[in-house]
């Protein structure tokens, strides 16, 4: 089919330059844009692999959420485009270093990857015996993920509760003298205990 | 496979049209609309006024938590998708073991109630 191959080529050549852009773009929040393009295309690469269930929860969670959970962290920290360039010389060996060992790291994965010889035939289809069985995609997760890997999907419970518990930890403080709304008070005033009448007299106060 | 990428020939197609259509919008009026760019029409006009500061300013930190929580229940939501498609085929175990997880989940929707994450103030 050779519109899916040029959508393949449309989609990663659009990945790629909106990936370089968001790390040589100036302003923070222009990376955040990019980054947007970025998982935009990657979801567009996943349909092209048969995963649709992955294309669509890309776009829900990374661009819906994570990216503006980034556009968040950009505003916070108050970045300045002035001084960016500051100590860039002294932090460069360490940067450098960082990088290279990402490097030999993605280099010694992609080198010693193996297949066990069953599952060699799936890579190029990776949903052929879902699909052969007649499942969709997000019916062919669904299948295992509850019960085969379990463990797994609870491990993903304790981590998001975690998550959670983490941020709450991290950023909430309880300010003091603010004057919140309590309804339950609210309510449970009665006008007998609160309102009291008072007859005054002509000509005197009370 | 082929026909599950032909179902989604139509956005593809959405797509390349939107991208055209939007192109043509911002460069028409690029070409089209005369310029002739002048120091005094370029400044703001009589009540507009000179900006005086940047327009991104820090954000408290409470935007953070509200988006981060927004964030795991978005996930769970993630996962109860899979689950509701399948639920069918995979019986009572595969019920119970997302009924576990929801619970988990409740358990932290209950402490950030409680910690009063929730409200603004």
């Amino acid at each position: 089919m050779i519109i899916a191959t040029f959508a393949f080529y449309l989609f990663a050549v659009v990945a790629v330059i909106s990936g370089l852009l968001v790390i040589t773009a100036k302003n923070p929040v222009h990376s955040v844009l990019w980054l947007i393009l970025a998982f935009f295309n990657a979801a567009g690469l996943f349909v092209l692999l048969g995963a649709e269930f992955l294309a669509m929860l890309l776009v829900v969670v990374y661009v819906g959420a994570v990216a503006v959970l980034f556009l968040f962290v950009v505003m916070m920290l108050d970045l300045n485009t002035l001084n960016f360039r500051e100590g860039y010389q002294q932090y460069m060996p360490l940067g450098l270093a960082i990088g290279l060992v990402l490097l030999v790291e993605l280099a010694t994965v992609g080198a010693g990857w193996a297949l066990l010889p069953e599952v060699e035939g799936q890579l190029a289809a990776p949903i052929a015996a879902a699909e052969a069985a007649g499942l969709s995609n997000t019916e062919a997760l669904g299948h295992i993920l509850y019960t085969d890997y379990v463990y797994f999907f609870q491990a993903a419970g304790i981590i998001l509760l975690v998550a959670m518990v983490g941020a709450i930890m991290l950023t909430h403080r309880s300010r003091e003298g603010v004057r919140k709304q309590k309804i339950g008070r609210q309510l449970a005033r009665d006008p007998a205990a609160s309102v009291e009448v008072k007859k005054v007299e002509t000509g005197r106060g009370i | 496979m082929e026909d599950l990428l032909r179902e989604y020939l139509p956005i593809l197609i959405f797509i390349g049209i939107a991208v055209v259509v939007s192109a043509v919008a911002v460069g028409a009026s690029y070409i089209v609309a005369p310029q002739h760019p002048d120091v005094e029409k370029d400044s703001a006009y009589e009540c507009g006024f000179e900006a005086f500061d940047d327009a991104r300013s820090r954000f408290e930190v409470r935007y953070y938590l509200v988006a981060i929580l927004f964030i795991i229940f978005d996930l769970e939501i993630a996962f109860l998708f899979p689950w509701a498609v399948s639920l069918g085929a995979t019986g009572e175990f595969a019920f119970w073991s997302m009924m576990v997880f929801l619970g988990v989940l409740t358990i932290g929707f209950i402490y950030e109630w409680r910690k009063g994450a929730l409200e603004w103030e």
